[in-house]
């Protein structure tokens, strides 16, 4: 099965929720939706599933046209952010329920039932009713049975967003198993840059109802096309600084942070431009003489398990710098970071990305 | 961490203290002695034990009057919690529609007891009233309509008042508890295929459990102790037949001047209501556990 959407507008009131929206999905492909709250994550797989119908472009799957189709006569199930059982069902029950509606024999329901939850490992819980289940047990309840229906779309709103730390890893890992083995067109939506890298796939990154950028996952990471899609790419936040190229360096922030131009870098032309630094690509010590050096105030240092982030201030710009380790610092106090000239994104006036970092760095830890 | 050692904090206490005595512990304990003396006249008073109890208990006007209240109260919840359920999912979801249907439906809430009284006895009127006149013109009626005249007509008026006077509260308790279901709930059914009567079923019956439990305990207790109504509308007539209990128990005091045993009855109550509030309050605990997450 192929499912496009074709110039897809959805305008609510007078607010604008998608604005031409052009996406192809084929069966087996695993697909990333990315985007910041209200970017119109929901509002498009709610187009998706048929659950709205969009104010303006064509749906079609397999090249027929389904724009006003009834999602009842529709294939797709769907997982929410919230947890969705119903209340009064036991887990068996739950899971049951679409079938039943299915009109299939009681047996064969029943086989169908336990593989899939074995698969997620609820089948010792079968007979409780949600309230008695954990959030992490609810929502694998709600993906069985979003799983159990076998249908050509299988739709994921931001699933794991409510769920606590330990157990958001242990379901994305177990998810990226279900997913391989399913034959539908598996569509995730996610604000977390993490999240997507790790699922991999196709990207979509929506950003006020519109697509700033689509394709293979791990690609667009490292080439965001614009400064606004390394924004929502990014997390810790992407560091931008002003600076400007001139021959063979890059003067950067106040003037004082010299480059030497490097891989891509050396392609372009004198002028303006910013340049995007990734938190991570901060270091503490100089790794090799080429690394540009930056003064800078300690404004915050925020220790956040076996990571420290350093807020600090260059050239009246607020920037993150990630380290691993525990590392104290007073606040006020001057520090010195390095920043391999092959690890800057370069991006025009326009926000357009002009050069991205060498292969051999852009490889670097993704998180 | 080690016990407080000074106990003049017990005075912080004292203030609740005094009011909880004077507003509760006093007033009752005024009924219990009542309830174990004869009192003939000032300074003459015998203490006679449990005579007034065993006496009430026997009584057989309380026992009709007690159960009269048990069928008025049911057939109450009966009608109001589906009426109030059915109300709440008529209602409109979105717009302007809301505010105007939810200042309709608390009309009646906000009317003094004692106008809905006189409202419906115009109402019901055989001569001037809309709904006497109404239905008595159309001559479907053996006895022509008049809550006076008959026990069922007494009945259906004042269950008409009843439901008419405290629905509304029902359908707004209603109402909040359907429009707190989260929207991805019917997208979920709507995607599974359900009907509109396995959605009600499966996802608004049982996610409204809390609020209508509370409706339905608030009804119970309100209608259990009734007095405003049947007292305005036939003071608990044709005979006895409307006389329920705090109809009964007033006159008893008030009337018959038998604060013995109305102080007995009073106790005896009291007691009923308890422990059906007890009940219900169990119901409501073993609801909020069965909702939680």
């Amino acid at each position: 099965m192929s499912l496009a959407l074709e110039n897809v507008d959805k305008i609510v009131g007078r607010e604008t929720h998608l604005k031409n929206i052009n996406l192809n999905f084929e069966t087996g492909s695993r697909n990333v939706i990315l985007g910041r709250t209200l970017a119109g994550k929901t509002s498009l797989l709610r187009i998706m599933a048929g659950l709205d119908k969009p104010s303006k472009g064509r749906i079609r799957v397999d090249g027929r046209d389904v724009t006003g189709v009834s999602v009842r006569k529709r294939s797709v199930a769907m997982v929410y952010q919230l947890f969705i059982n119903y209340p009064s069902l036991t887990v068996y029950d739950n899971i049951a329920s679409p079938l039943k509606t299915s009109g299939m024999d009681k047996s064969e329901i029943d086989r169908q039932v336990r593989e899939i939850a074995a698969m997620l490992r609820i089948d010792d819980l079968l007979e409780r009713l949600p309230a008695e289940l954990s959030g992490g047990q609810q929502q694998r309840t709600a993906i069985a049975r979003a799983m159990v229906k076998n249908a050509d779309l299988l739709l994921m709103d931001e699933p794991l967003v409510n769920l606590d730390y330990k157990l958001r890893e242990e379901l994305r890992v177990e998810l990226q198993d279900i997913f391989s083995q399913r034959k539908a067109i598996v569509v995730y939506t996610t604000t977390e840059p993490t999240e997507a890298l790790m699922l991999g796939g196709n990207v979509t990154v929506l950003d006020e109802g519109r697509i700033l950028q689509t394709g293979v996952t791990a690609e667009a990471y490292r080439r965001p096309a614009t400064v606004k899609v390394a924004e929502v790419f990014s997390d810790p936040p992407i560091n931008f600084l002003r600076g400007r190229v001139q021959g063979k360096t890059a003067r950067i922030g106040r003037d004082d942070i010299h480059v030497p131009l490097e891989g891509e870098m050396q392609r372009l032309a004198d002028g303006d431009y910013t340049f995007g630094i990734r938190s991570n690509h901060f270091l503490l010590e100089r790794t090799s003489d080429r690394d540009a050096q930056i003064e800078a105030r300690v404004e915050l240092a925020e220790i956040n398990g076996s990571e420290t982030f350093i807020h600090f201030n260059h050239a009246d710009t607020r920037l993150v710098a990630q380290e691993d380790g525990i590392h104290l610092y007073r606040i006020g106090s001057a520090i010195t970071l390095y920043v391999n000239p092959g690890c800057l994104f370069t991006f025009d006036l326009e926000g357009n990305l002009v050069a991205s970092p060498s292969p051999e760095r852009r490889e670097g830890p993704l998180s | 961490m080690d016990k407080w050692p000074d106990n003049r904090a017990w005075f912080l206490v004292l203030p609740a203290f005094i009011i909880v005595a004077f507003s509760g512990i006093i007033p009752l304990m005024t009924v219990v002695n009542y309830s174990l003396q004869d009192i003939f006249g000032p300074g003459e008073a015998v203490f006679v034990g449990t005579e007034w109890f065993k006496e009430m208990l026997g009584n057989y006007r309380l026992h009709a009057a007690l159960w009269r209240q048990f069928l008025f109260s049911g057939l109450v919840l009966l009608i109001e919690i589906p009426l109030g359920i059915l109300i709440a999912l008529a209602m409109p979801k979105r717009g302007w529609g809301v505010s105007a249907s939810l200042v309709i439906l608390a009309l009646p809430l906000v009317i003094p007891w004692n106008v809905i009284g006189t409202i419906w006895i115009v109402f019901t009127r055989p001569d001037i009233g809309l709904f006497g006149v109404g239905i008595n013109s159309l001559d479907l009626l053996e006895v022509p309509f008049d809550h006076t005249a008959k026990p069922l007509y007494a009945w259906i008026t004042l269950l008409a008042m009843e439901v008419w006077h405290w629905t509304p509260l029902v359908a707004l308790l209603a109402y909040a508890g359907l429009r707190a279901i989260p929207e991805a709930y019917y997208q979920a059914a709507k995607i599974d295929g359900a009907s509109a009567w396995a959605t009600f079923l499966y996802i608004q019956l049982p996610k409204m459990r809390g609020v209508l439990t509370i409706a339905v305990l608030l009804r119970w207790m309100d209608s259990f102790l009734i007095y405003a109504e049947p007292f305005a509308l036939t003071g608990g007539g044709p005979g006895n037949t409307t006389t329920f209990l705090s109809i009964y128990l007033v006159k008893l005091a008030t009337m018959q001047f038998d604060l013995g045993p109305a102080a007995a009855f009073s106790l005896i109550y009291f007691l009923i209501v308890l422990l059906f509030s007890f009940a219900f309050y169990q119901a409501l605990l073993n609801v909020g556990r069965g909702e939680k997450g």
